[in-house]
């Protein structure tokens, strides 16, 4: 498969990840789109050193061709999917732990430290 | 020097992002144990995607812009840190956002002392 099919098929992927399996929504919440504006504005910089300095160089043969900032626009197909996974995982993780057990319901006795 | 470049860019990463826990306490270095349990599924699948890229030739790594030390794979070790310091970040982004903003996350807020 292509790099442009993976990084399709990995939002696609993501999507489903923060919306069905995990349901922690984070694409439908601000503070996701807010802090993602500013991880990409600081993924377009890293990239474009990573790019542009040739630490990392593509395959002409397996990208669209666009490029954003040396780097081809997968790249932002790629963060989006990184970024998204991550933060759904944080975010569920999180609920987890830090959502009181119900007292006398709490089939883990060792006292919540979240209070 | 020039070997540097990748793994510099690395460090500036952790350096920018500093204060965010350390001036304005989001506390996500505090929960670190959390934070390697999210950042599992991410690290699993991209250090997999990459390992396919590189056998499929979609993309190399300069020799002369990284350190060279290249583990199975041929992946450089840069790019194994690369899938934990950006996660790492990107946690410290939206917490730094949820804190300022007191925006929902889905989740209820972590307290001083709870980190696990």
């Amino acid at each position: 498969m292509s790099y442009s099919a993976l990084a399709v098929l990995a939002v696609v992927g993501v999507l489903v990840v923060d919306l069905v399996v995990y349901r922690t929504r984070m694409v439908t919440r601000r503070v996701f789109w807010v802090a993602y504006a500013i991880i990409v504005t600081f993924q377009l910089l890293m990239n474009g050193v990573l790019t542009g300095l040739d630490v990392v160089v593509y395959d002409p043969g397996t990208i669209w061709g666009p490029r954003i900032a040396y780097a081809p626009v997968e790249d932002l197909l790629f963060g989006f999917a990184m970024v998204t996974l991550t933060l759904a995982s944080w975010a569920a993780v999180n609920r987890r732990a830090n959502t009181p057990r119900r007292r006398g319901f709490d089939t883990d006795t060792r006292r919540s430290s979240t209070r | 020097m020039q070997q540097l470049t990748y793994l510099g860019l690395l460090a500036g990463c952790l350096v920018v992002t500093a204060p965010l826990e350390l001036v304005l306490r989001v506390r996500v270095y505090a929960r670190w144990r959390r934070l390697l349990v999210a950042v599992v599924p991410e690290f699993v699948i991209f250090v997999c995607w990459v390992l396919y890229a590189i056998d499929q030739g979609h993309w190399s790594y300069s020799g002369t812009r990284t350190l060279g030390i290249r583990l199975p794979g041929g992946i450089p070790v840069e790019e194994i840190l690369f899938f934990l310091v950006v996660p790492l970040c990107s946690v410290l982004a939206l917490e730094a956002v949820r804190k300022v903003t007191g925006w929902n996350a889905g989740y209820p807020a972590d307290q001083a002392g709870s980190g696990r």
